[in-house]
């Protein structure tokens, strides 16, 4: 656990990676996301939970602006998020995304799904980025598989291949979509323990998931949204025995 | 041996073996019982089709290959060599007649041209249908040249002799047609797919209207608008060739149908693919060319072959506006007084030339189904 509290030594430090300040957003009518501050520093790792319909999905999907924020300032790495197409390219390829359904690409082969962002978006020549690509794939465990297509891979292989195929572009920030809710409970574990790998290794993360014994071994600190707000943040110890506002009081209540 | 023949026999549990299935369930008898003797009704029939099939088969295959005569300077001569007059095929016709269905009214002296041309075709097929063909870089940079090369052998000029278009027939007409059709109808109906769900407003409305109009008006009067009206419509003194008009009616309106068979596909691949896309760091043409159209063609592979089985036999049309056809030559080929009366041989070899080509797509695109799919 050394490096973890390394990793959190370096999170106090301030040099904020992710700044969202009074962001606002609305589906049409709907008011989703209301007032949202956050800071993310480098280094830091934060699991976001609530209720389905919390907005915390479109919280983290505006980070890489798959949802565009209607009010409000969004920065990542210092570059702010506006309908520039090119600074929105380079925070893109900046800025790795996991899905809750994998979407991995279903019409290539492992191998091309990983080298696919580094040969069209880093330049990078195929060879190079097919050993890079072998690298991460014996990361997470599934060398073997590269040659196969998406769907003659079971979920949590299907998973794994799309950390890897994100940490192949070497992004500085990963973005976690419910990475687990579409797997069998007995792949859930494969694809945690490469998830707490990654931590360990010091990546800025954001996860959205309900995986509370995750959230206790890696997060330095635990949001809980509901009805599109920030209702409550604190380290994960303090956050799950001892939440202070009713509503996370109720939801823990709920899945513990 | 004994395992299989004893399936209640004894095992540990974890150690029994896969047997092998039933006798009943495999092989051509449990075919049979399956698929036609399953029911009462699936027995009469099978006795029925059974029946009608050696009742009709014999007398065609008759008809077609055994008493039919091959050759033969006339109608009346043909005949003459059958059991009884009239009782079969008198292909001695189609034979006579073979060079005319093939090249039309193309002058003899250059017909080697049109061979020419035939034979670069196949060549254009190979690297296109079969993907693992050597160096199909080099062959796919030929295919992009092909029919401008073509072109310039069947029409002439730049050293050859020009023929005149009206002078290009039958088959080869055909083929012209329809090889150009679906060749420029797939890049613009992909391009008008991609303009009509496209975010900017002005393209999209313009290839909506450009594809609403172009579906809501049948070929044969886009092809009278080709022979008779383009003409207003150009600057005065310019003339346009009248193939090359049909060429490109035939073309947009096809590109308009594919178009709507493209958006089909687009729309029913996942938004998670786009998403993961742009995740990445894509650009709008990289993810477009790399991760949405690819899937987008292959759910699209049916409904596309459909369309160019379509335009394929729609070119019979151009016999409307005065173009001949392999129908216009048969047509043609009948009025001569020594050989009428033989419509069933002239048409029987039309339907055969079309099935062959339309089922040879058809097959294709069916076996492109399969080599594509990768298990999702």
């Amino acid at each position: 656990m050394s490096s973890t509290e390394q990793s959190s030594q370096a999170a106090k430090s301030s040099d904020p990676v992710i700044v969202i300040k009074n962001m606002h957003k609305w589906y049409g009518e709907f008011h989703v996301l209301k007032n949202v501050n956050l800071e993310v520093q480098r280094g830091e790792r934060i699991v976001i939970c609530g209720p389905s319909g919390s907005g915390k999905s479109t919280l983290i999907r505006c980070i890489n602006r798959l949802e565009v924020h209607q009010q409000g300032h969004i920065s990542v790495d210092g570059t702010e998020l506006t309908g520039d197409l090119k600074n929105i390219e380079k925070i893109r390829s900046e800025v790795g995304m996991v899905f809750q359904h994998f979407n991995l690409f279903p019409h290539l082969t492992v191998m091309e799904n990983l080298t696919l962002g580094p040969i069209w978006v880093r330049k990078t020549p195929k060879a190079e980025a097919e050993e890079t690509a072998m690298e991460y794939l014996k990361r997470v465990k599934i060398p073997e598989q590269a040659e196969k297509f998406p769907g003659q891979l079971s979920g949590g292989q299907q998973q794994r291949v799309a950390i890897a195929r994100s940490l192949c572009m070497n992004p500085g920030i990963m973005l976690f979509d419910e990475p687990t809710s579409a797997l069998d409970p007995e792949m859930i574990k494969e694809v945690l323990d490469v998830m707490i790998e990654l931590a360990e290794s010091g990546m800025t993360m954001l996860c959205v998931t309900h995986e509370m014994g995750f959230a206790t071994a890696v997060a330095h600190r635990v949001i809980f949204m509901d009805f599109g707000e920030i209702i409550e943040e604190n380290e994960p110890h303090e956050f799950f025995n001892n939440p202070q506002n009713d509503r996370t009081k109720l939801f823990l209540s709920q899945i513990l | 041996m004994n395992e299989a023949a004893n399936p209640q026999k004894e095992y540990t549990p974890g150690t029994h073996p896969d047997l092998p299935a039933p006798f009943a369930t495999r092989g051509p008898v449990a075919w049979m019982r399956d698929n036609l003797f399953s029911s009462p009704l699936n027995i009469i029939l099978t006795v029925v089709v059974a029946w009608l099939l050696y009742s009709i088969i014999p007398p065609i295959v008759n008809w077609v290959f055994i008493e039919s005569v091959w050759t033969a300077d006339s109608r009346v001569e043909c005949w003459a060599q059958m059991k009884e007059a009239e009782g079969a095929a008198c292909w001695a016709f189609i034979n006579s007649r073979l060079n005319l269905f093939i090249y039309g009214f193309y002058p003899e002296a250059e017909r080697w041209r049109v061979n020419v041309s035939f034979i670069l075709l196949v060549m254009f097929l190979i690297p296109i249908l079969w993907d693992k063909a050597p160096y199909r870089k080099y062959w796919l940079m030929y295919c992009v040249a092909f029919p401008f090369i073509a072109a310039w052998l069947l029409v002439g000029g730049f050293g050859l002799t020009k023929v005149p278009t009206d002078e290009i027939g039958g088959i080869t007409l055909t083929l012209i047609i329809g090889v150009t059709g679906i060749f420029f109808s797939l890049p613009i109906g992909v391009a008008l797919a991609l303009g009509r769900i496209s975010n900017m407003p002005a393209v999209s409305m313009l290839c909506v209207v450009f594809i609403e109009f172009i579906r809501g008006v049948p070929l044969i009067a886009l092809l009278f608008v080709a022979s008779t009206m383009l003409n207003y419509f150009l600057p005065p003194g310019t003339s346009f060739d009248l193939l090359m008009r049909v060429l490109i009616m035939v073309m947009l309106f096809s590109a308009a149908y594919i178009a709507e068979v493209v958006r089909g596909g687009l729309q029913a691949v996942p938004r998670g693919q786009h998403e993961a896309a742009d995740a990445m760091g894509l650009t709008y043409w990289q993810s477009s060319r790399l991760i949405v159209l690819p899937q987008a063609l292959k759910i699209s592979i049916p409904g596309i072959v459909n369309t160019f089985i379509g335009l394929f036999k729609d070119t019979t049309l151009v016999l409307i506006i005065g173009m001949l056809d392999p129908l216009g030559i048969g047509r043609a080929a009948l009025s001569d007084a020594s050989w009428s009366g033989l419509a069933r041989e002239v048409y029987l070899f039309i339907a055969i030339f079309f099935f062959l080509c339309c089922f040879g797509m058809s097959r294709y695109s069916l076996y492109l189904e399969k080599k594509l799919h990768t298990g999702h």
